[in-house]
C-alpha cells in the first residue's frame, strides 16, 4: 500500500508538471476552483465562436471580451485563503 | 589511431626490456638460461639493445585530433566491454617473465573485480583514460556569490595555474638540455644498442633514481613489474606536500622532484647543472604552492580538528622509504617518488619500494579514515606482522586485493604433504621413490613471502596447513551485528571507521554526521537492493542537513578508488545526481571536485557511462549556474595536460547544451581569441566542436556566431589549432546539413587556401571540413569548389596514410553526391584515377577501407550511371582474390539496386551474368557474411536484368540444381535461398516449366535433415507457389500439403516459420484443393504452434486458423478451439482465445458468438476466462462491427463484472474497454452507461492488473460517453472524507482532465461564493 501511494505521488509530480490543473487528495476548494476558472477562461478564449457569443451578449468588441477574459486569469477567484488551517501535514 | 600503434609498441617493449636485462644478468652469473627468458644470444649479431629505443611510446597529443565520441572510443582499441573479457588477461600470460621475475603469477593478480568477468574499471582503462587519476580533487573553492571573498578565489587559482605553466616550460627546457647532453655522451661512447640503455640512464642521473628507459618516460601508470627500476617521475602528490618531507637528506634530494611535481605526467625531472640553477631561481618556492595545501585545508581543519591524511601518511611513508631505500634510489624516500597509483611491486630484490606507504585512492580531500593508515612497510616481515596483528589492518586496496588473491592461489596450488599422500594411497602396493638428484624446487621467493600459512624461510609445500580461517583470506570480521553490508577489504580504508565500536551519544555532531554518511554510502555501494533503495532515499532527503562538504568529501574519493567497479560507479554517480538536485546552489564550492571525478565519464568507452556523465554535468551546471561553471572550469582550459583540456572541452559542451548556447558564446569568443596561450584557443575551438556534436542541428540558430568565433583559428600560427578548427568546422557543417552555407562564407577562402599549404594531418582535417561544407552549397558553387579541391584530392589518392585515404574517399563521396558536380566532369577527371588507386585488391583487406570504397563507388555510379562503373569492375568478378570479388559483388549489387540495369548493354550483360555466376560458384564457404553478400548480389543482378535473363536461366537453374545436391549444408541452403530470390524473374521470363521442375526437385528434398536447409527449401517452395499459383503448381497442392503436415511438428524456428507461411498461403488461396479432413489435422498441429516462442510464428499460426476456418467453415475449427480452452497451459489458452477471435473476425462474429457464449456456461474458471478473453480480442478486432453484438453480450459481461473472481472482472473490464472504443459515436451510449455502472465499483481494487484494466475500461467509456458524463461519477468522491477514497477519485479526475480538460469546463459544479472568494463562473451564465 505504501509503495502504491508512493508511486502514485511520484507520478503525480510528473503529471502535475505537464498539466497544472491536475489535483490530488489534498487539493483545496480554492485551488480546484481557481483551476476551473482558468480552464474555463482558456477554453472560452480558445473558441472564437464563444467569444463572438459573449461579445453580442455583453455588447463589447471581441477584442475587449478576450482582453477581459485574459485579465481574469490572474486570481480568478480572488486572493487565496490564509494558510493556517491546512498546515499540520 | 596512431595511439593504438604506440600502445602495442609499448607493450611489446615492456615484454622485451626485462628479458634483455635478465639475459645480461644471467650471462654474468653463468647460470642456466631460464625457460622463458631470452637465451644468451650474441648481442653483436642479434642486437641486444632496446630496438624500440628511438620510438616514442608515449601517447602524445594526437588524441586531440580525435573528433567526436566515436573516434575517442575507437581509439580505445584493445579495451573492450568487460563482459567480453575474462578475469585473466592474455597480457598476463605473455608478460609472465622468466623464472627470476620473482613471481610468474604476478600478472594474474592484476585481475580482480567481482567474478569471472572483470568489472574493475581501472583494469580496462587505456593509458589515456587512466590519466584521470592524475587530476587532483582540489580543495574546496569558495562560492563567489556568497557575498564574502572565498577561500580560494578565481584569482588564486589562475595564479597557481600560471606558475605551473612556467615551471613546466622550465622543466621542459632543462629536460631537453639534459637529453641533448646525454645524446652527445652517447655518441661519444659509440652508438651501440647497449649504449642506448646507458644513455637513458645518464639522462636522468640527477633525478636520483636509476632512470626508466627514455621511451618509457611518460607512462607512469604502466605496470612496474616490467621495469626493474621504478619510474622516477615525481608524483603530483608529492609535490603538493613540500613542507612535509621528512629528513634532511630526503628533503634535499626532493627538490627536483618537487619542482617537477606538478608536471605530473612528464618526463623524469632532471637536475641538469644549469637547469637546476634556473629551477631554483625560477620556481617561486614552496611558499606559493603551500597555500594550496596548507592554507585552505587549514581553513577546513579549523572546523574539523582531525589530522589531514597527509600528516599521517607522508612522513611515515617517507620514513619507511628511508629504511627500505634501495641503492638505486639513493637517499630519496622511495615512497615519495613513486606514484600512489602504481602497481604494487612484488617484494624482493631491487624492487622493494614502500608501496603501502602510499596513501590510497581517491582519499585526497577529507580526513584520513584511519589514523594508522599506510603505516605498514612492505617488507615481508612487516606484512606478515601486519597480518598476524589483525585482518582488519587497513591497507591499500590494491594490496588487499592482491593478498587475497595470492592466498587463494597458494592454498589451491600447494603441493600435497606426505600425510595427505599417505591418506590417499593404499598402504600396500606403492613404493616411495626418492626425489631425483637433479630435482630443484621452483624458487619463487616472493610468492612465499606473502603466503600466510607458511612461515618465512620455509620451503613451500611440505607443511600441512590448517584449514584456513576466513580471517586468513583477509576477510574482516563479520558486520552482521551492525546490520551493515559486507565491507570489501579494498573498501576498508573508507569504511573501516564504521567497524569501530563507538558510543553514538558521545560523538560530536560532525563525527556523527560523517558516520551517518559513511553508513549510507556503504549500504548504497555494497548493500542489498532494498538496503540500497532506502539508503539512497535517505541520503537524498537528508542531503541539505548532511551538508555538501561532508557528502562530497566522502563520495568523491570513493569514485576515485582504483578498485572501483562498474556497478559501484553507477550507484555512486546516481547518488551524486540525486544529491545535486537537493543541494542546489550549495554545491558551488565543490563544482571542481565533482567535475574532476565526473569528466572522465564523458570519454568512457561505455555509452551509458557517457550519458550518465552528461546528465550529471548538466544538472550540476543547472544547480551551480553559468558563472560558477565558467569560473571553475576556466583555469582548466589552458591546462598543460591535454587530457584535462579534452575532458574540460566536453564538459563545457554539456554545460552549453544545458544552459543554452547563447549564454556561453561571449565566453567562447574570448577564449578562442586568447593571446596568452594556444592551448586556450585550441580548447575553445574544441568546445565549439563538441557543442556541435552534442546538440546536432540545434546549432543552426547560432551557426554564424560559432563560425565567426572559430574562424580565425584556420590561420593560427599553431598547427594544432588550425587542425582542430578545420575539424570543428566540419562538425558544424555536418550538424547544420543541409542548411547554413551562408554562415560558412568567411571560412571558404582560408579553407581552400589551406589545402594548398598544408600536408599530412592538417591537410586531412581541412579536406574533411571541405567535404562537409560542399554538400551545403548551391549547385554552381559546389561545382566550382569541387573542381578546386579535386586537384588536391586526386593527388592524395596515392597517399599511403590510411587516415588520409578514408578522408579522401569520404570527401570524394560528398563532392560527387552534390548537385552541381556534373557527370561529365566526374567521368573524365575523377573516375580514371579513382579506379586506378582504390580498386585494388589491397583495399579489400581492411574492413573499413572496403566499406568506404564501396560507398564512394556507389555514389559515383549514382552520378555517372551504371555502365561506366560496372564496366570497369565487372571483370574483377573473376579475380582470384575472394575478398576482392566480394567487394566487387557488393558494389555491383548496390549499384544495380539503386539504378536498375537499363543502362547495361548486351555485352556488359553477358559479362555480368558470367562474372556473377563465376563468383557465386567459386565462393568458399568460409564465412556467413560473404555467402550472404554473394547471394544478395546474385539475386539483385538477376532481378535487375529481369526478362533479359531468359537466355541465362537454364544455366542458372543448372547451377542451382547442382548446388542443391552439394554435400555441404550451407551450399544447399544458399541454393535454396537463391531460388526464393529468382522465382519472380523466372515467372517474368515465362519459364513456368522450369519452375515446375524446380518445384518437383525441391519437393524431393523435403526430407532434408538440416533444419536450416529445410527452412530454406520451404521458403523456396513458397516463392514458387506464390508466383505460379496454386492451380499450376507442380507437385500439385493435394500432394504437397500432406507432405507438409508432419513438418509442422518440427521445432526449429526457421522450419516452423517457413512451413506455417507456406501452409497459410495454401489455406488462403487453395484451400479447396485439400480435403477438410487434412485441414483438421493441420488445425491440431497448429494448436501446438500457438505456443512457439517466436511471435511471427504465433501470428502466422493464428492467421492460418482464420484461413482454414474460412475454407472449411468455423464449426469444426471452433469446436477444436473451444475444447482447447480447457487445457492447463496458460500460453496455449491465450493463443486459443486469439485464434477464436480471428475465426470470429474472418467468418463474421455471428458464427462464433453464440457458441462462445454458450461455452461461458461451463462452470470452470479457465473456460469462462477464456471466453471473456476471446470476446475481448474479438471486440478489439471487429471494431465498430461490435455495435451489433454489444447488447447480446451485455448480460454476460454484467455477470462477469460482478463475479467474485478478480480475473473475471479484469478480463471483463478489458472487454468493456474494447467494446467502448469500438462503438464510440455509434449510438450505444445506453449499453455503455449500463456497463460503466458495473465497472465503477471496481475502482478501489488494489491488484495492479485489475486496477489497470478498470482504469482502461473507464477511459474507454470516457472516449465513448465524453468526459462530462464520467465526471458525474468522479465528482461524487473528490471531497470524500476518507483520504484513500479521495485519492482514487482524484486520480480518476486527473485521468479525465488529461483526456479532455476543455470538455470538462461546462460540467464543473457551481460553487457558491463565500465572504472572501468569488467561485461562480459568471461567464457561463451569459444568455442571449
Amino acid at each position: 500500500m505504501a509503495a502504491d501511494r508512493f508511486n502514485f505521488n511520484k507520478s503525480w509530480d510528473h503529471i502535475q508538471a505537464k498539466f497544472v490543473g491536475t489535483g490530488h487528495g489534498d487539493t483545496s476548494k480554492f485551488e480546484w476552483a481557481t483551476n476551473q476558472h482558468r480552464d474555463t477562461i482558456a477554453s472560452n478564449v480558445g473558441h472564437s465562436d464563444i467569444i463572438d457569443y459573449y461579445s453580442v451578449a455583453q455588447n463589447l468588441s471581441q477584442g475587449r471580451v478576450r482582453y477581459n477574459l485574459m485579465e481574469k486569469m490572474l486570481q480568478p477567484c480572488g486572493p487565496p485563503p490564509p494558510k493556517d488551517d491546512e498546515d499540520e501535514e | 589511431m596512431t595511439d593504438q600503434g604506440d600502445a602495442s609498441k609499448a607493450q611489446a617493449e615492456q615484454a622485451t626490456q626485462p628479458a634483455n636485462g635478465e639475459a645480461t644478468d644471467q650471462r654474468q652469473d653463468g647460470a642456466k638460461v631460464g625457460l622463458l627468458s631470452v637465451g644468451g644470444f650474441d648481442t653483436d649479431i642479434y642486437g641486444g639493445g632496446d630496438k624500440f629505443a628511438g620510438f616514442s611510446s608515449a601517447i602524445v597529443d594526437e588524441q586531440e585530433e580525435a573528433d567526436g565520441d566515436t573516434e575517442v572510443i575507437s581509439h580505445i582499441g584493445a579495451a573492450s566491454h568487460p563482459s567480453t573479457r575474462m578475469a585473466i588477461p592474455a597480457k598476463a600470460l605473455e608478460a609472465a617473465g622468466g623464472e627470476d621475475a620473482s613471481d610468474p603469477f604476478a600478472q594474474y593478480r592484476e585481475s580482480g573485480g567481482s567474478g569471472l568477468v572483470n568489472t574493475r574499471i581501472s583494469d580496462r582503462e587505456t593509458d589515456y583514460h587512466a590519466r584521470r587519476r592524475n587530476r587532483l580533487l582540489s580543495p574546496d573553492r569558495g562560492d563567489a556569490f556568497s557575498g564574502k571573498t572565498p577561500a580560494r578565489s578565481y584569482k588564486d587559482i589562475m595564479i597557481n595555474q600560471d606558475l605551473d605553466r612556467q615551471k613546466e616550460e622550465l622543466l621542459a627546457a632543462a629536460r631537453k638540455k639534459a637529453e641533448a647532453e646525454a645524446d652527445a655522451q652517447a655518441q661519444q661512447q659509440g652508438a651501440t644498442a647497449a649504449a642506448a640503455a646507458t644513455a637513458a640512464k645518464l639522462s636522468a642521473p640527477a633525478a636520483a633514481a636509476a632512470a626508466a628507459p627514455a621511451a618509457k618516460k611518460r607512462r607512469r601508470w604502466d605496470e612496474s613489474e616490467a621495469t626493474p627500476v621504478m619510474k622516477p617521475s615525481a608524483s603530483g602528490w608529492d609535490a603538493e606536500t613540500p613542507g612535509r618531507t621528512p629528513g634532511g637528506a630526503g628533503a634535499d634530494m626532493e627538490t627536483p622532484g618537487k619542482a617537477g611535481g606538478k608536471s605530473r605526467w612528464d618526463q623524469t625531472p632532471v637536475r641538469g647543472d644549469g637547469a637546476a640553477a634556473a629551477l631554483g631561481g625560477a620556481t617561486p618556492g614552496t611558499a606559493k604552492r603551500r597555500n594550496r595545501w596548507d592554507e585552505t585545508p587549514g581553513a577546513d581543519s579549523g572546523a574539523t580538528p582531525r589530522a589531514s591524511r597527509w600528516d599521517d601518511a607522508t612522513p611515515k611513508a617517507g620514513g619507511a622509504g628511508g629504511v627500505e631505500a634501495t641503492p638505486g634510489v639513493g637517499a630519496t624516500p622511495s615512497a615519495k617518488k613513486k606514484s600512489r597509483w602504481d602497481e604494487t611491486p612484488m617484494v624482493g630484490g631491487v624492487r622493494a619500494t614502500s608501496l603501502i606507504g602510499m596513501t590510497p585512492g581517491g582519499a585526497m580531500t577529507g580526513e584520513t579514515p584511519f589514523g594508522a593508515m599506510g603505516m605498514a612497510t612492505p617488507t615481508p616481515g612487516a606484512i606478515a606482522a601486519a597480518q598476524a596483528a589483525a585482518a582488519q589492518e587497513p591497507m591499500t586496496p590494491e594490496l588487499a586485493q592482491r593478498m587475497r588473491w595470492e592466498r587463494e592461489v597458494e592454498e589451491r596450488n600447494r603441493p600435497m604433504t606426505d600425510e595427505e599422500l599417505d591418506a590417499l594411497f593404499p598402504d600396500a602396493g606403492y613404493k616411495i621413490l626418492p626425489a631425483p638428484a637433479t630435482y630443484v624446487p621452483i624458487r619463487t621467493p616472493s610468492r612465499l613471502l606473502l603466503a600466510t600459512p607458511t612461515p618465512m624461510g620455509m620451503t613451500p609445500g611440505f607443511k600441512m596447513a590448517e584449514t584456513p580461517a576466513r580471517e586468513e583470506y583477509g576477510i574482516a570480521a563479520t558486520q552482521s551485528e551492525t546490520g551493515l553490508p559486507f565491507i570489501k577489504p579494498e573498501d576498508m580504508q573508507y569504511f573501516g571507521k564504521l567497524m569501530e565500536a563507538v558510543d553514538e551519544n558521545e560523538l560530536d555532531p560532525d563525527q556523527a554526521k560523517e558516520r551517518r554518511i559513511l553508513t549510507l554510502l556503504l549500504k548504497i555501494k555494497s548493500g542489498t537492493p532494498p538496503q540500497r533503495k532506502t539508503a539512497l532515499r535517505q541520503i537524498t532527503d537528508k542531503a541539505r542537513d548532511l551538508g555538501a562538504g561532508p557528502l562530497f568529501n566522502q563520495i568523491l574519493p570513493l569514485l576515485m578508488s582504483p578498485t572501483l567497479e562498474d556497478q559501484e560507479r553507477h550507484l555512486l554517480v546516481k547518488v551524486i545526481d540525486r544529491v545535486l538536485y537537493k543541494l542546489d546552489d550549495l554545491v558551488r564550492p565543490y563544482v571542481h571536485k565533482i567535475l574532476v571525478v565526473i569528466e572522465p565519464l564523458l570519454i568512457d568507452e561505455d555509452y551509458y557511462a557517457r550519458v550518465e556523465g552528461r546528465e550529471i554535468i548538466s544538472n550540476l551546471s543547472k544547480a551551480a549556474g553559468l558563472a560558477t561553471m565558467i569560473a571553475t572550469m576556466r583555469p582548466d582550459i589552458d591546462n598543460l595536460d591535454e587530457y584535462v583540456r579534452n575532458t574540460t572541452a566536453r564538459a563545457f559542451a554539456v554545460v552549453a547544451s544545458a544552459l543554452g548556447v547563447p549564454a556561453l558564446l561571449p565566453f567562447l569568443k574570448a577564449v578562442c581569441q586568447s593571446r596568452k596561450s594556444w592551448q586556450a584557443r585550441h580548447t575553445g575551438i574544441k568546445i565549439v566542436q563538441q557543442i556541435a556534436i552534442l546538440i546536432g542541428c540545434a546549432v543552426l540558430p547560432h551557426l554564424r556566431q560559432m563560425v565567426d568565433i572559430i574562424e580565425h583559428g584556420l590561420t593560427d600560427e599553431q598547427q594544432k589549432v588550425r587542425t582542430i578548427t578545420a575539424l570543428a568546422l566540419s562538425t558544424l557543417a555536418e550538424a547544420a546539413h543541409p542548411y547554413g552555407i551562408e554562415s560558412f562564407d568567411g571560412v571558404l577562402r582560408p579553407l581552400w587556401k589551406g589545402i594548398r599549404t598544408h600536408r599530412g594531418k592538417g591537410l586531412a582535417a581541412f579536406l574533411k571540413a571541405i567535404g562537409f561544407i560542399i554538400p551545403l552549397m548551391d549547385a554552381n558553387y559546389a561545382n566550382y569548389y569541387t573542381r578546386e579541391v579535386m586537384v588536391i584530392l586526386i593527388r592524395e589518392f596515392q597517399s599511403p596514410d590510411e587516415e588520409m585515404k578514408k578522408i579522401v574517399l569520404k570527401v570524394v563521396k560528398q563532392c560527387v553526391a552534390t548537385d552541381g558536380v556534373e557527370a561529365q566532369y566526374v567521368r573524365e577527371e575523377i573516375l580514371p584515377e579513382f579506379f586506378r588507386n582504390f580498386w585494388v585488391r589491397r583495399m579489400a583487406l581492411d574492413r573499413r577501407n572496403y566499406k568506404q570504397v564501396v560507398e564512394t563507388t556507389v555514389e559515383i555510379a549514382n552520378k555517372v550511371g551504371v555502365s561506366d562503373v560496372v564496366t570497369r569492375i565487372v571483370d574483377d568478378l573473376k579475380d582470384e582474390n575472394e575478398p576482392y570479388r566480394r567487394m566487387v559483388m557488393e558494389t555491383i549489387e548496390q549499384v544495380l539496386q539503386n539504378l536498375g540495369a537499363a543502362d547495361v548493354d548486351a555485352r556488359l550483360e553477358e559479362q555480368l551474368v558470367d562474372g556473377v555466376l563465376y563468383a557465386f560458384q567459386e565462393q568458399t564457404e568460409a564465412d556467413q557474411g560473404a555467402g550472404a553478400a554473394m547471394l544478395a548480389g546474385f539475386g539483385t543482378v538477376v532481378n535487375a536484368l529481369g526478362a533479359r535473363c531468359k537466355a541465362y536461366l537454364p544455366q542458372i537453374t543448372g547451377t542451382i540444381k547442382w548446388r542443391l545436391n552439394n554435400k555441404s549444408a550451407k551450399v544447399r541452403m544458399q541454393a535454396a535461398d537463391l531460388i526464393g530470390r529468382v522465382a519472380v524473374v523466372m515467372k517474368a521470363c515465362e519459364e513456368d516449366t522450369l519452375m515446375g521442375h524446380l518445384g518437383v526437385v525441391l519437393y524431393e528434398y523435403l526430407g532434408e535433415e538440416y533444419p536450416e536447409v529445410l527452412g530454406s527449401i520451404l521458403g523456396a517452395l513458397k516463392a514458387i507457389v506464390n508466383v505460379i499459383g496454386m492451380t499450376r503448381m507442380t507437385p500439385p497442392i493435394k500432394d504437397l500439403l500432406p507432405r507438409l503436415t508432419p513438418i509442422l511438428k518440427n521445432r526449429h524456428e526457421k522450419v516452423q516459420e517457413n512451413a506455417i507461411d507456406l501452409v497459410g498461403r495454401i489455406a488462403d488461396r487453395g484451400a479447396e484443393m485439400v480435403s477438410a479432413r487434412e485441414w483438421m489435422r493441420i488445425c491440431f498441429e497448429l494448436l501446438e504452434m500457438l505456443k512457439a516462442p517466436k511471435k511471427a510464428i504465433r501470428r502466422a499460426a493464428v492467421n492460418t486458423f482464420g484461413y482454414i476456418a474460412k475454407a472449411i467453415g468455423p464449426q469444426d475449427v471452433l469446436h477444436t478451439l473451444l475444447n482447447n480452452l480447457k487445457v492447463q497451459e496458460r500460453q496455449n489458452r491465450v493463443c486459443t482465445t486469439v485464434a477464436i477471435a480471428i475465426v470470429a473476425e474472418t467468418c463474421s462474429p455471428f458464427t462464433v458468438v453464440p457458441a462462445l457464449m454458450n461455452e461461458y456456461r461451463v462452470p470452470e474458471l479457465n473456460v469462462q476466462n477464456g471466453v471473456l478473453k476471446a470476446l475481448s480480442f474479438m471486440f478489439e478486432y471487429i471494431g465498430e462491427m461490435g455495435k451489433d453484438y454489444i447488447y447480446a453480450v451485455c448480460p454476460l459481461l454484467e455477470d462477469a463484472l460482478m463475479d467474485r473472481d478478480l480475473v473475471h472482472r479484469q478480463t471483463a473490464c478489458t472487454t468493456v474497454k474494447h467494446i467502448a472504443l469500438g462503438v464510440a459515436g455509434l449510438g450505444c451510449e445506453d449499453a455503455l452507461v449500463h456497463l460503466l455502472n458495473f465497472v465503477w465499483p471496481n475502482i478501489f481494487e488494489t491488484s495492479a492488473h485489475v486496477i489497470n484494466a478498470v482504469m482502461e475500461a473507464i477511459e474507454g467509456c470516457t472516449v465513448a460517453l465524453g468526459p462530462a458524463r464520467v465526471f458525474m461519477y468522479v465528482a461524487q468522491g473528490l471531497y470524500h472524507p476518507a483520504r484513500r477514497v479521495r485519492e482514487v477519485y482524484w486520480k480518476l479526475y486527473n485521468m479525465l482532465y488529461i483526456y479532455g480538460a476543455d470538455a470538462l469546463t461546462p460540467a464543473y459544479p457551481v460553487i457558491q461564493d463565500d465572504a472572501r472568494n468569488r467561485y461562480r463562473r459568471t461567464d457561463l451564465e451569459v444568455f442571449i
